[in-house]
């Protein structure tokens, strides 16, 4: 029994598949989030070192996560539609990328509006906020790439060749900004510097990854959607789906 | 952790600015994200002319 | 028939030979050189103009300006890698030719660095003065320019090829290549500011190293697969 690897690698099936799948990631991502904030705010105790400030820890953590995360599975999913041409990876790729270098820009205000009461200063260079500041400019090259190519074919294999250099490239910046932080003003204060965390402080932040996680899925899949449709408009089942509501044009 | 009151909870032990700014703001963020996406299905289906969510494929 | 003089395409043949084509074709238009050098001059000499003439000040700074100066002019000479071939159509023909397109392309990356990246390092020690830097901080600030600049070609030739004909590619090329920069812009610059603070600047010297090994070993390949992508 050989397993069909291509069936849902066609934009057609991917379509309903994903339009299937929607709901349940977006209600199970809801329903993380209440949960992971109520834990937060309501069962998380005050930390004696920061007090209610580092509530913040639950978008915080999460967001920094799933941007590094995102920008991991793009770069994953580009190498596999620029390795094996499946137009599909390309544009889970594509559709990647904005909800990535949004959890970024989360990750970064959250971290300045965290700062400000801990260490005084909206911005600080701590060595991960500025590698969360590169990663962010990762993301912005990829978007502006493909953005300013209009054959979709050129645009994702272009933005798969940045996306791969981009990650290889991951590592040694984090290393030479931590090198580089570290060189300069002493360690500051990190962010996450605090003893041992609570019990319910680590669930609810667990919580919130997991609600981030799916709300990610969510969102890559209908703009995945948006993006077939887009650039499968002239194709035959496209035209059935108009037919199937009756609207001839 | 109980809350004694609806204030205590808002002021945040005095760092309430600053939870409830970041959390506005990644909501705000995130929100902002959903409208755009159903922004750009609603535009998609005006434009292709789809009725409504075609999610089941109707085998004919 | 004077006989004919055989060719041939062998390696080192056709990396001379785009070398050497390639700066023939520099030299014909010596005002593209020029102007790549004096916007360096003129960023390094317009800081103390904003930053005011403490001597101190510009001292501590100066390894940071050079080096970002360094940076911008090499890149802004990036779109020139490829363009005028790729225009004329003879970017397709090499893209033909039997010899494997990483050599060529690697050719081409050193007549960049040959035409851009050289006339820094020479012009570094200059400016260094106006900055009050000691002697051996010139020397450092030299030699780092001389290990950081070829990695500066050999990265934005990258830049450069995925934005091959695109409109806007100037600034997308600074947009894609900046951050990968930006390794090599923390140890060349630390490296003078820890030959400046007595420290050693051996282990930032050897770092630069590793970086211009590997994107050596990786930048011309990866430069290939992208005009494949770009022209194909």
């Amino acid at each position: 029994m050989s397993i069909n690897w291509y069936k849902y690698a066609s934009p057609a099936s991917f379509y309903f598949l994903a339009g299937k799948m929607i709901p349940y990631f977006s209600i199970v991502a809801v329903i993380l989030l209440l949960v992971g904030l109520y834990i937060g705010f309501f069962v998380a105790p005050t930390d004696f070192q920061q007090g209610e400030a580092y509530r913040i820890i639950f978008i915080h953590v999460p967001a920094a996560w799933m941007s590094m995360f995102l920008y991991l599975v793009m770069a994953f999913w580009s190498g596999i539609g620029l390795a094996f041409n499946t137009r599909l990876s390309s544009m889970v790729a594509t559709a990647i990328a904005p909800t990535g270098a949004m959890f970024t820009f989360i990750a970064l205000w959250t971290g300045a509006w965290w700062g400000k009461p801990m260490w005084g200063a909206w911005w600080v260079w701590d060595a991960r906020l500025t590698s969360e500041l590169i990663l962010l400019f990762l993301y912005i090259g990829f978007m502006s790439l493909q953005a300013a190519i209009d054959d979709p074919r050129r645009a994702d294999r272009a933005g798969a060749i940045i996306a791969l250099v981009g990650v290889v490239n991951i590592p040694i910046i984090y290393f030479s900004v931590q090198w580089w932080n570290t060189l300069h003003q002493g360690a500051s204060v990190s962010v996450t510097q605090s003893p041992k965390m609570a019990a319910s402080m680590l669930a609810g932040m667990l919580i919130m990854a997991f609600a981030a996680w799916m709300y990610s899925i969510a969102m890559i899949l209908m703009r995945t959607r948006a993006i077939i449709l887009e650039r499968e408009r002239h194709t035959a089942w496209v035209a059935e789906l108009k037919g199937v509501t009756g609207v001839t044009r | 952790m109980s809350w004694n009151s609806w204030a205590e909870f808002f002021s945040m032990g005095g760092y309430g600015l600053y939870v409830w700014g970041s959390y506005l703001v990644s909501f705000a963020c995130i929100a902002g994200e959903i409208w755009l996406i159903l922004n750009r299905r609603r535009t998609l289906q005006k434009y292709l002319g789809l009725k409504d969510e075609s999610t089941t494929r109707e085998e004919k | 028939m004077p006989p004919q003089r055989r060719i041939n395409y062998t390696f080192l043949n056709m990396l001379i030979w785009i070398i050497r084509r390639d700066l023939l074709l520099a030299m014909r238009r010596q005002a593209d050189v020029l102007t790549t050098l004096f916007f360096f001059i003129i960023v390094v000499s317009l800081f103390p103009l904003g930053v005011g003439p403490e001597m101190n000040t510009l001292r501590i700074m100066a390894p940071g300006v050079v080096w970002v100066a360094a940076l911008l002019a090499s890149m802004l000479s990036l779109g020139r890698i490829f363009s005028t071939d790729y225009l004329d159509g003879t970017l397709e023909q090499i893209l033909l030719s039997p010899t494997s397109l990483s050599l060529l392309v690697l050719g081409k990356m050193f007549s960049h660095w040959l035409v851009t990246g050289v006339p820094l390092v020479l012009m570094a020690p200059v400016l260094g003065i106006q900055y009050d830097l000691p002697a051996n901080a010139l020397f450092v600030l030299t030699l780092s320019l001389l290990l950081g600049t070829p990695i500066l070609s050999l990265i934005g030739a990258i830049g450069a090829a995925l934005t091959l004909g695109l409109r806007g590619g100037g600034v997308l090329v600074s947009l894609l290549v900046l951050p990968l920069y930006i390794p090599v812009l923390i140890f060349g610059a630390g490296a003078v500011e820890a030959s400046i603070a007595g420290l050693g600047f051996e282990a930032h010297f050897s770092l630069l190293g590793a970086f211009l090994l590997v994107s050596l070993v990786f930048a011309p390949w990866t430069t290939a697969a992208s005009l494949r992508i770009s022209v194909g």
